[in-house]
């Protein structure tokens, strides 16, 4: 199987090559038989680097450390879930999960639209071959899972114990399904440009692509601070770093995206700004494979420093020239078809959302690439951390988040003044409520209250609307509340959705405005001895050591203290933290040292215990209180579930017919449900 | 800061005769987004001045201190490698002696707080701080990885590396 799955990967790479040049040469002749025979190349190169995914996998599963790859990242005590894992754990494995993702999301798309899109199939198919053979070709020839040691190991050298979790298991194939999956709306926007056809049939499908990955975006990143926080020990989820910046900047554009789209489909304006948007998207999900690929950037991930990046930085620069070119031969295919109408309307609250959205984007970008751009500049190398993304982040996330609850309650077009007086008095009441209650509870810190201003407005947003759309039902079809409610999401999938992933952004930024209360205290325990601290909420919590135990397990060494917790007197039970040292079947030490964080989580606040050493019997410990830290893994999931519901295909009643033509017709004034 | 230019806008402007030409949106709107770009790069270019730092290498510091003795009091990162058996512990404290070098220079550093697990000797650090007068660099914070943290570092197995670990002698007894 093994030596199946590697010739699989060479023929793979033969049937990409063949299935973009067929595709292309097909389309710009016209002639069906080589587009048929292209389409057909790309699913077997689909096949084939299933063949060759199933051939790693099995070579990973029994230990063959013939493999250097299976050698250096797996090792024959692991549990087989991480061996499993270990698939996209290396760079090589990776960059094979890379084409495997990239393979079967091009046959399903190109296989989707077969019948229908006769003009626009046969260059998105060539793009997709064309971007496949390159990662396959990177993978054949600077990152073949597939090579060979000269001798056989006993034993590999495992994989690093802090990738050893379940959210590192889970985490890289969702933001490798996200950022994959950017390159499918990209493949279809170049195929709308040769073609010229830039309307609605390349905007369904790109809308649908571009959901797709902002989903597995959003899982992927919250599953990414989800492990920084429980396996780090920095008791933080969160800290700029550049790869969790690239993470998050196809998602920043990506969202802008499918506000934008908005537009386009009722008013045909922003055409050219969505095709730019498409574009940066996907390079920007090439450029975070870079980032985290060539050590061009400092960064605490430092994945091994390898040759991938110049084939990356040559594939990035092709793209974006061959992009420009199109766009610009293009320009006047993509004439706008209406105009801004009024500032107060939707359209410019949408514009406003892209406008920050870029905006916090590029702030991203800036300061992750600050440090090259400078040494390049001024011949030193200058860093900004998180004061600098956080100073200018905070008013740009809380702008977003003001408009989050605006653009809902404002008319298409333009808004008339008893449009706003009426959409807009509860949601302002309960923000304006909200942040007098909080500052009439003590809280003083500005940014917090206006984050939780905001947040009650636009919750206030999301309730009137629900409580609109309920009564509305209630009142037409005589339904019971929860059924109403039920229907009402069912039968409007695109609006209440997208206000259920409204919903997990608000819960989102609550959560990180309580950041802004956050305690930390360093402290040293013998067995037997007490500490008293407060949480930022005032309660009283008393640790009592248990001292400092030792075991050892499967593969590892393991250093723990127990603590007794109490709360005001409550005892909560036993918190631990470990300190692990794993090893191999020689019972060599391997890796450093990680820490098993104790966490005790409530909704208020977290718990959080790290041990960070021991001295002559005492611990040295880490405690941090953490508040509303739940909530962050709370809004990602919410988000994800509104994202489920905004892609779940409508079967029950066919929409209508979206494009701006059907709806400029009569003039709606007020969001549809009201009328 | 807080409140945005936008915001205000959408909420303040109520004109609209209806015949108010379309140009006067875009052109209004084109106001308030310079207004919110201008905002941003404002806070981006007073934050980088402010909290930007230079990220040296003990060679760059050496070269910049011999240029400019008043370079002693800007704070910097700098990047290098912990010279493998100078990590102490001072005793009674939680602090952390131990010499890094490029290669070239080699600078003595303490450093006061807990320490990553990746903090070992050879491990590649980033410490942040200020050179005192006496020559040694006062760390405030102290980042640091291993030579490759996603594919395991060759080396020999059980050799001296992980003996001075914090933590490691209570558990590990091979």
């Amino acid at each position: 199987m093994i030596l199946v799955g590697e010739l699989a990967l060479w023929v793979a790479l033969l049937m990409a090559a063949w299935s973009a040049v067929a595709s292309f040469s097909g389309g710009a002749l016209g002639r069906d038989d080589l587009v048929t025979s292209g389409r057909r190349g790309l699913y077997a190169t689909w096949a084939m680097v299933t063949l060759a995914s199933i051939g790693l996998w099995t070579a990973l599963l029994t230990h063959d450390f013939s493999l250097k790859y299976v050698a250096s990242n797996t090792a024959a005590n692991m549990p087989k879930v991480y061996v499993f894992a270990a698939f996209w754990g290396g760079q090589a494995g990776s960059m094979l999960f890379w084409s495997l993702i990239l393979a079967s999301y091009s046959a399903i798309a190109i296989w989707s639209v077969r019948e229908k899109s006769r003009d626009l199939a046969p260059w998105a198919a060539g793009t997709l071959a064309a971007i496949l053979l390159f990662f396959i070709a990177t993978t054949c020839f600077k990152a073949n899972p597939y090579d060979r040691l000269s001798f056989i190991p006993v034993d590999g050298r495992g994989m690093n114990p802090q990738l050893q979790n379940p959210g590192m298991a889970i985490h890289p194939p969702n933001l490798y399904l996200g950022y994959v999956a950017t390159a499918i709306p990209f493949a279809f926007a170049i195929a709308a440009l040769v073609t010229r056809k830039l309307d609605a049939e390349w905007l369904s499908i790109v809308r649908r692509w571009s959901l797709v990955s902002w989903f597995f975006l959003t899982i992927g990143i919250t599953l990414g601070m989800w492990w920084a926080y429980v396996e780090l020990g920095w008791s933080g989820y969160w800290a700029w770093d550049p790869v969790e910046n690239a993470s998050l900047l196809p998602w920043l554009t990506g969202t802008a995206f499918l506000h934008s789209i908005m537009i386009q489909e009722k008013r045909g304006m922003l055409r050219k700004w969505n095709v730019v948007l498409v574009v940066t998207t996907f390079l920007l999900a090439i450029f975070g494979t870079f980032l985290t690929r060539s050590g061009i950037i400092e960064s605490v991930h430092s994945f091994a420093q390898s040759p991938v990046g110049v084939w990356f930085g040559a594939f990035f620069f092709t793209i974006l020239a061959a992009t420009i070119y199109f766009v610009a031969t293009r320009l006047r295919d993509l004439e706008a078809k209406a105009e801004l109408e009024s500032m107060v309307s939707r359209e410019a609250a949408f514009l406003y959302n892209n406008l920050v959205l870029v905006g916090i984007a590029f702030s991203v970008l800036w300061g992750t690439l600050f440090p090259v751009l400078s040494e390049w500049v001024r011949g030193s190398k200058i860093t900004v951390g998180p004061p600098f993304f956080n100073t200018v982040n905070v008013p740009l996330g809380l702008l977003l988040l003001a408009l989050t609850g605006i653009g809902p309650l404002i008319a298409w077009r333009k808004a008339s003044t008893a449009n706003l007086k009426r959409q807009f008095v509860v949601p302002v009441i309960v923000g304006l409520g909200t942040g007098a209650l909080l500052l009439a509870m003590g809280m003083r810190n500005f940014h917090a209250l206006v984050a939780y201003t905001l947040a009650g407005f636009v919750s206030g947003t999301i309730g009137q609307e629900f409580y609109k759309g309920i009564g509305a039902r209630r009142v037409i079809h005589g339904e019971g509340v929860l059924p109403a409610a039920f229907r009402l999401v069912a039968r409007n999938r695109r609006r209440y959705g997208g206000y259920i992933v409204h919903a997990g952004i608000v819960i989102l930024f609550s959560a990180f405005a309580g950041l802004a209360f956050k305690k930390d205290y360093d402290l040293q325990l013998k067995a037997g001895e007490t500490k008293e601290l407060v949480d930022p909420l005032g309660h009283h919590w008393k640790f009592i050591s248990q001292g400092v135990s030792t075991s050892e397990t499967l593969n590892r060494f393991v250093t723990a203290v127990g603590l007794e917790v109490t709360r005001d007197g409550v005892p909560q039970g036993i918190v631990t933290s470990e300190k692990r040292q794993h090893f191999d079947s020689n019972k060599q030490p391997q890796f450093e040292p990680s820490t098993e964080v104790g966490i005790r989580t409530s909704a208020a606040l977290d718990l959080y215990v790290v041990l960070a050493g021991v001295r002559n019997e005492t611990a040295e410990l880490r405690i941090s209180f953490n508040p509303l830290v739940v909530w962050v893994w709370i809004g990602g999931l919410v988000m994800a579930i509104g994202g489920l519901i905004v892609m779940w295909p409508q079967t029950e009643r066919r929409r209508a017919p979206s494009g701006y033509v059907a709806t400029l017709a009569p003039a709606t004034r007020e969001p549809a449900v009201v009328r | 800061m807080g409140r945005s230019p936008a915001t205000v806008i959408l909420l303040v402007d109520n004109d609209f005769s209806p015949a108010a030409p379309m140009a006067k949106a875009r052109t209004k709107f084109l106001v308030g987004g310079a207004l919110v770009l201008g905002t941003a790069g404002y806070l981006m270019a007073t934050s980088i001045k402010d909290t930007g730092m230079y990220y040296l290498t003990p060679t760059e510091l050496a070269n910049k201190l011999s240029a400019d003795p008043t370079f002693r009091n800007t704070g910097v990162k700098m990047g290098a490698r912990v010279v493998a058996g100078s990590i102490q512990r001072v005793p009674g404290g939680k602090e952390y002696a131990f010499t890094v070098t490029d290669g070239a220079r080699v600078y003595p550093v303490i450093y006061r707080g807990i320490a990553p697990d990746t903090f070992t000797d050879g491990a590649d650090v980033v410490v942040e701080g200020r050179m005192g007068p006496d020559g040694t660099f006062h760390a405030t914070t102290l980042l640091a990885k291993c030579a490759s943290r996603y594919e395991n570092a060759p080396g020999q197995p059980g050799s001296q590396k992980y003996k001075q670990t914090p933590g490691y002698k209570a558990g590990a007894r091979a």
